[in-house]
């Protein structure tokens, strides 16, 4: 437009040689294929679920995406409304809708735990370069952290682990502009952690009221290395 | 941003803290969140008053009109309250008529407010049978992150008590005189999460919520009102304990309806 | 309110012209617009400006309900414009009113022309406004109030859309009317504009000026209307740029 460039959202400009990116500061998750998000599913249909992502649209996960052997109007067996999923992103149909998938490592049902809302703009900064601010975390709780693009964040272990990975978590999300970081967050886990600290992996807590057959898969531990956080934007040491 | 569905082990979780006595943002299972009153927030409004409890913020208006008396009571002025739950305020309410949540609010709020005589209906009264003050009472919900109930009634209150009756404006009197509540009720809301008590819930603990109880009292120690909301079951001697720190909060919160921050 | 005999009408402009509240023809009321107050929402602002006090909220995009209104080549952008019940004088009974409708429409049709809403087929962009206290010029406030909630969304669009109501008042354009001016001046005129472009996306009038009066009326409008995207920039700016924290708890 006469030779400028315009931002059409708010953002942060960031140089990313020969490019300028604007990385948007607010606003829902917005899918990309490969991501890996964690959702919650709205719907059971016949052959497929829906799942809300925390995209403008919800997800379909159809039946032959999963490990299980589904059979057509017995989708409910499987997964019900309001049960939690890692799936990973696949490819935009026509109408707009992003398909997900749960066939892949480190994909699956979720179950125990909590999950713990993040703006999107911020996973890279809870991710850290090369996973570094998740190692931090896990490290010095001893949770299993499981983090979606799509700002959804998975963390399991002993409440006390739950409790301060996720206020390491709220940290981010409120100073993750600021420089100094990772000190802060990490200082801050120091200084919360009590001299029995639990080792990682409790096991899951079984709901009660659940007949249908638990095929969960274990979520990432530290340094998983299918999040790169280069791929998503820029996660530097410091600004 | 609120997501739309929430997911079951969050609901689960919840309840495993609350096991615990403990809460998802760290409070215990009877401590409000930080509450704070501003009177006056709206001046085209005979009173007003902005309440936040935590996140959810509501804002109640008054205003006061001549009107007919109802048959039945000639001698007294007219309240009637309205609680707006709009989209506005959470994505999980629709455009158009008030929902059965809406109503409840609304419903739950007058009969404290009434039952208490929160104002002297008699004083509102001009001529017996012929010309009364109707006092409406407009509660709008800005932001609902949980414990609408509280907060509305809150708002509601802290609206009446800065209240001015506008009778110079309508050529009824001489001059404007203040509203001046006789008695300050509150509400109180518990919810029931596994074995645990706790007051004041987020929306999240709504949701994980086995059962709600709303507590009303008034400055001279009495209950007024109390509703039981949501699906679930309380003893009596459940009861028993959430009116005696109903009665406890209820007198911090009174000290907020007349403008401050607790 | 009673019926206004002559001698109740108030003075609008003063031979120095100055007007009722000490104003000169080209200046706008004290405006403070803050960004994000709501928590809920996607995007929100609350617009304070003279007397007037508005809150806008945007949910967004997201599915589309009810299913029937969805379009399936860009998101649809729906706009529900409300005055609270204790907003003005005479207490207004909840519900929809016809005066409503027609600014919800409108406003709608502003942003229509601004959101990239072919990013989002069939979905819906939600905008809300709750006027909770009026003194003229609720549709201009409550417009600048969803434009900025539509950027605190991060709904990616062509520009902010600033908004301002022009008049006439004894006999002279006057900018940015207030209660007395709109309702005993001689014309009013609420405009939004895309500064980007130059282009106006809102436009009524009611009232009466020449041709001339009336390209006068544009031409103040236009400078208002820059200072007023001035405004908004900087409240967006002072929304990220600042500790969250204290920014929230304005």
């Amino acid at each position: 437009m006469g030779g400028k460039v315009y931002a059409s959202i708010l953002g942060l400009l960031a140089p990313k040689p020969p490019f300028l990116q604007v990385i948007p500061l607010s606003g829902r998750y917005i899918p990309k294929p490969e991501d890996v998000v964690i959702g919650t599913v709205t719907d059971a249909q016949g052959t497929f679920w829906l799942l809300d992502i925390g995209a403008p649209r919800w997800a379909p996960l159809h039946m032959t995406g999963t490990p299980w052997d589904v059979q057509i109007g017995e989708t409910e067996k499987f997964l019900r409304v309001r049960d939690s999923v890692i799936v990973r992103v696949e490819n935009l149909d026509p109408t707009g809708r992003i398909g997900v998938t749960m066939l892949g490592a480190g994909l699956g049902k979720l179950e125990g735990g909590t999950i713990v809302n993040v703006s999107p703009a911020r996973i890279p900064r809870v991710v850290g370069r090369g996973g570094s601010m998740i190692e931090t975390i896990t490290r010095h709780t001893g949770a299993q952290v499981a983090v979606g693009q799509n700002g959804r964040v998975w963390i399991n272990g002993t409440p006390d682990a739950i409790l301060r990975a996720s206020e390491a978590l709220r940290l981010i999300e409120e100073q993750g502009q600021r420089r100094g970081l990772t000190e802060r967050v990490e200082s801050y886990l120091i200084s919360t952690s009590s001299s029995n600290d639990q080792g990682p992996g409790v096991a899951p807590h079984e709901s009660a009221h659940r007949d249908a057959p638990a095929h969960s898969v274990p979520p990432v531990g530290p340094a998983d290395e299918r999040i790169d956080p280069d791929s998503v934007g820029p996660a530097p040491d410091e600004y | 941003m609120t997501p739309e569905v929430t997911a079951e082990i969050r609901t689960s979780h919840i309840l495993d803290l609350a096991g615990e006595g403990k809460r998802l943002d760290g409070r215990g299972p009877d401590e409000y969140r930080h509450v704070e009153v501003v009177p006056g927030f709206v001046t085209t409004a005979d009173g007003s008053a902005l309440v936040r409890i935590g996140d959810t913020a509501v804002l109640a208006g008054v205003k006061l009109e001549p009107g007919k008396p109802f048959p039945d009571t000639p001698n007294a002025g007219v309240l009637t309250t309205n609680a707006e739950l709009i989209p506005l305020s959470s994505p999980v309410f629709e455009p158009g008529p008030p929902q059965p949540g809406a109503i409840e609010v609304s419903r739950v709020v007058d009969r404290a407010i009434r039952a208490a005589e929160a104002i002297d209906l008699t004083r509102l009264c001009v001529t017996p049978g012929e010309k009364t003050w109707v006092c409406y009472v407009d509660l709008h919900v800005l932001d609902h992150s949980g414990n609408l109930i509280d907060a509305a009634m809150l708002a509601g209150v802290s609206a009446l008590a800065h209240a001015t009756v506008p009778a110079k404006r309508f050529g009824i009197a001489e001059s404007d005189y203040p509203l001046d509540l006789q008695h300050v009720p509150v509400e109180c809301t518990f919810v029931r999460l596994g074995d645990t008590l706790v007051i004041d819930p987020t929306f999240d603990e709504e949701l994980a919520a086995q059962g709600r109880l709303t507590i009303a009292t008034d400055e001279t120690g009495r209950v007024v009102a109390m509703q039981k909301g949501l699906v679930g079951a309380f003893s009596p001697d459940d009861v028993r304990e959430v009116v005696r720190r109903a009665l406890v909060h209820g007198d911090r919160l009174r000290i907020a309806a007349r403008g401050g921050k607790t | 309110m009673g019926s206004v005999g002559a001698k109740d009408i108030p003075v609008l402009l003063t031979p120095e012209g100055l007007r009722i509240d000490g104003r000169r023809l080209d200046e706008l009321r004290p405006l403070r617009i803050q960004a994000g107050p709501l928590h809920q929402a996607d995007g929100s602002a609350f617009v304070e400006w003279g007397a007037n006090k508005v809150m806008a909220a945007v949910y967004g995009p997201r599915e589309v309900h009810p299913r029937h209104l969805q379009q399936n080549h860009k998101a649809v952008i729906q706009c529900k414009y409300n005055m609270a019940a204790f907003s003005v004088d005479e207490r207004k009974r909840p519900g929809l009113d016809r005066r409503s409708q027609e600014i919800s429409k409108v406003i709608a049709e502003a942003f229509e022309s601004v959101v990239f809403a072919e990013e989002f087929p069939r979905t819906s962009i939600d905008v809300y406004i709750e006027v909770l206290q009026a003194n003229a010029g609720t549709r201009c406030a409550g417009l600048v109030a969803a434009s900025v909630a539509l950027a605190d969304a991060g709904i990616p669009m062509v520009d902010l859309v600033p908004a301002v109501a022009v008049g006439k008042i004894s006999g002279q354009i006057a900018l940015d009317l207030k209660k007395e001016e709109d309702n005993f001046g001689e014309a009013d005129l609420p405009m939004a504009l895309v500064p980007q472009s130059g282009r106006l996306v809102l436009l009524q009038m009611e009232g009466h000026m020449t041709p001339d009066e009336l390209s006068r009326a544009l031409d103040l409008g236009v400078v208002g209307c820059k200072a007023i995207y001035e405004k908004m920039k900087q409240a967006l700016r002072d929304r990220y740029s600042v500790d969250p924290i204290a920014a929230g708890a304005a």
